[in-house]
């Protein structure tokens, strides 16, 4: 009865409603997303977990910047067929650096945490700019923009490493002023390329083997 | 159907019956109206997108070399044009009709209300443009870039400022539950939507966000599911909870079982987030209570589906020359088939097949087409010759439009189940040696023929959406909106206040 009654309460004051939503549908977040974001153990790099260089990032910002993570994961599971197609599963260490995390949500394309080392830079190049010309059976789009534009042009990557390092990334300060020149001379695949060709290396060498 | 009522109103008004007593209060419905012309369009535009989207999957040069026609970049258009676009212009329009005439009251600020409706539109339409110049955050449903997720707060909240203002100043007692909902959907998507979306911006399209790696995973899950859920989810409960009731001319079967899954489904919907990150690198306990959660959501979801079709268990003969009944009524199954499939794909030994593949696409759409957008049709069929106080345009070709929106609907969830249960199969497939049966690209070629199904199906359902836009634009062409006068409030029900006065 007096649960009827309070709730009678409820149904007839608007600022209550508010609040009785706000508390009911924040349980649920506190108890889960609190304890996760506080967890250590998902902060800490694995051994060879560095933060990107500005060339890396470059490049893994044109990957966000494309929409690559609508079809292509980021995230090895750990089930036998898994590991034996794309190598050892994703650890939670190796994406300590990844804002945004690009895990993805469908496999239109293979999963792309450990294709780094798997293929020549010069097949990257020839593949993005025309995936059939390699592989015949892909429906993967070309990408031949990427080869008449500067990576310097992909962002300011001195304001993105400072943002990054208020964020608590370990960048020097040496790292940050390079970054300009580093990017000299690159077009935006080249950049891509390197990206591409450090996903996944950051795990021990003995656990990939 | 809708013509008997509309020429009541017509002889109404030629009575001057004391309804239309100028001194009386009427509902602002002029902006419902232009509501309801957005969120169509919204729905032609982003739907051709997607169309255009699958035929890229059979013939993947359709870009021509056009960045912003890259698949990458489409698509993120795509699905926030449906949601925010169709989706939130479709809950302003049914929300601001439904809020007025429960709470017999004229909307709280008319002009705040034009003001979200044309902001909102602005924020779509300059969104959808960003997207395609290529600035995208990433996260799924959230995809639009820093400047616009402000803009979106803040006219989110004067959206609730509106809605809720509405409610504090109803002259009934009670509020009614499709007010809940949509006050759910107004609270719980401004909680979600900010804290998903804090970041450090960069330049004016570049922002990283607060949170890395694993435990961005969890927040942005917790945001994507429950966007699904209070936004795709208890937003559209509410339109069906006020227009179900009203056009089957049916109290709803049990108001008591609407409250106790009201709060049932406010409470478990945000737990299940992280079945979305199964046999990933977050933490174990937080994917095996997703789980448990997302099961115990079956019961308020299929409660609030069987208190939907029981309330129009005494009115079926209405669905024989109904079209906009039909369309409500279906999305109901739907709606109860996509929140069974649900709970079922969260357990891990289901979810280690259908992750990554179509088959989440086939269970997306078996709620977006089937639930979402044929309520949203049902919806605007029952409302538009109301506002304007003529008769559907054109009833048969309404009738046409609703066995297109289940042909397609049927075809693209069969098309997906194949594709989905295929891959998530094959990719597991190992020989008895431990060897893969099967490389990436043969898997991949030989989902051709489910990809070239889905885009016949996609097809016949932007077809008949067209339809729809055709017939309530005929019907509205020319037309006025129909001046409603706030009807008396039965004393029983009238507020304390009202009563002593």
């Amino acid at each position: 009865m007096s649960a009827l009654s309070l709730h009678k309460r409820v149904e007839e004051n608007t600022g209550l409603l508010i609040f009785g939503i706000l508390l009911v549908s924040s349980i649920g977040g506190l108890v889960q997303i609190l304890p996760v974001l506080n967890q250590e153990s998902l902060q800490e790099p694995t051994a060879n977990t560095q933060p990107y260089t500005a060339v890396e990032l470059t490049g893994r910002d044109i990957y966000i910047r494309e929409g690559c993570s609508v079809c292509h994961s980021q995230q090895i599971r750990p089930l036998i067929a898994e590991v034996e197609r794309y190598g050892p599963y994703s650890r939670a260490g190796e994406f300590v650096y990844d804002r945004p995390f690009l895990w993805g949500s469908k496999r239109t394309g293979p999963d792309l945490h450990r294709v780094g080392g798997k293929f020549s830079d010069d097949w990257h190049r020839v593949h993005l700019i025309d995936p059939r010309s390699v592989v015949p059976e892909s429906i993967m789009p070309g990408y031949p923009w990427l080869a008449s534009r500067d990576a310097s042009q992909a962002g300011d990557i001195v304001a993105k490493m400072r943002a990054l390092s208020t964020l608590g990334h370990p960048y020097t300060q040496e790292q940050i002023d390079a970054a300009e020149s580093d990017l000299e001379g690159l077009l935006e695949i080249d950049a891509l390329i390197v990206y591409l060709q450090m996903l996944g290396t950051g795990l021990d060498e003995e656990i990939i083997r | 159907m809708s013509a008997t009522e509309a020429t009541k109103v017509e002889v109404a008004r030629a009575a001057s019956d004391p309804l239309f007593d100028s001194s009386v209060e009427s509902y602002e419905d002029k902006v419902v109206i232009r509501l309801i012309q957005f969120s169509v369009i919204w729905a032609v535009v982003a739907m051709t997108a997607g169309v255009y989207l699958s035929a890229e999957l059979l013939w993947p040069t359709i870009d021509f070399g056009q960045f912003w026609l890259s698949f990458g970049r489409l698509r993120p258009l795509h699905t926030n044009g449906i949601i925010f676009g169709f989706g939130v212009s479709a809950l302003m329009a049914t929300g601001f009709y439904s809020v007025q005439r429960t709470s017999h009251v004229r909307l709280y600020s008319p002009r705040l209300a034009w003001f979200c409706c044309y902001a909102w539109q602005l924020i779509v339409l300059l969104g959808g443009l960003s997207l395609l110049a290529g600035w995208n955050s990433t996260k799924e449903y959230a995809e639009l870039e820093w400047p616009f997720d402000i803009a979106i707060a803040i006219v989110w909240v004067l959206f609730g400022v509106v809605f809720f203002g509405t409610i504090a100043t109803r002259k009934i007692r009670p509020i009614y539950i499709s007010n809940w909902f949509y006050g759910a959907l107004i609270i719980v998507i401004a909680m979600l939507h900010i804290v998903n979306n804090l970041a450090i911006p960069v330049t004016l399209g570049k922002s990283y966000s607060l949170y890395a790696g694993a435990q961005d995973a969890v927040v942005q899950w917790w945001y994507g599911h429950n966007a699904v859920g209070f936004l795709l989810t208890g937003g559209f409960l509410g339109m069906m909870y006020y227009f179900l009731p009203k056009h089957s001319g049916r109290p709803i079967w049990s108001y008591r079982l609407s409250v106790v899954a009201f709060w049932a489904f406010t409470y478990s919907y945000i737990w299940a987030g992280p079945h979305h990150l199964h046999y990933s690198a977050i933490p174990e306990w937080v994917q095996s209570l997703a789980v448990v959660m997302s099961v115990i959501l079956l019961a308020p979801s299929w409660a609030t589906m069987i208190n939907g079709i029981m309330t129009v268990s005494t009115a079926w003969e209405k669905l024989k020359t109904d079209p906009a009944l039909k369309f409500i009524v279906l999305s109901l199954a739907f709606y109860g088939l996509a929140t069974f499939e649900g709970p079922m794909m969260s357990f891990p030994s289901v979810n280690v097949v259908s992750h990554f593949t179509d088959w989440t696409i086939g269970h997306v759409h078996s709620g977006a087409l089937g639930w979402n957008a044929m309520i949203t049709y049902g919806t605007f069929y029952f409302m538009v010759p109301r506002l304007v106080g003529v008769p559907l345009y054109n009833v048969r070709l309404a009738n046409l439009h609703f066995w297109l929106a289940l042909a397609g609907t049927m075809l693209y969830i069969v098309s997906m189940w194949g594709a989905g249960v295929s891959q998530g199969l094959l990719w597991l497939s190992v020989d008895e040696i431990g060897e893969l049966s099967f490389s990436f690209k043969d898997i991949m070629a030989s989902m051709q023929p489910f990809y070239a199904l889905r885009l016949i199906a996609g097809l016949i359902f932007l077809i008949g959406t067209c339809f729809m836009a055709f017939n309530l634009f005929k019907t509205l062409a020319g037309k006025h909106a129909v001046v409603v006068k706030v009807p008396p409030v039965d004393p029983a029900y009238a507020m304390a206040k009202e009563v002593t006065a």
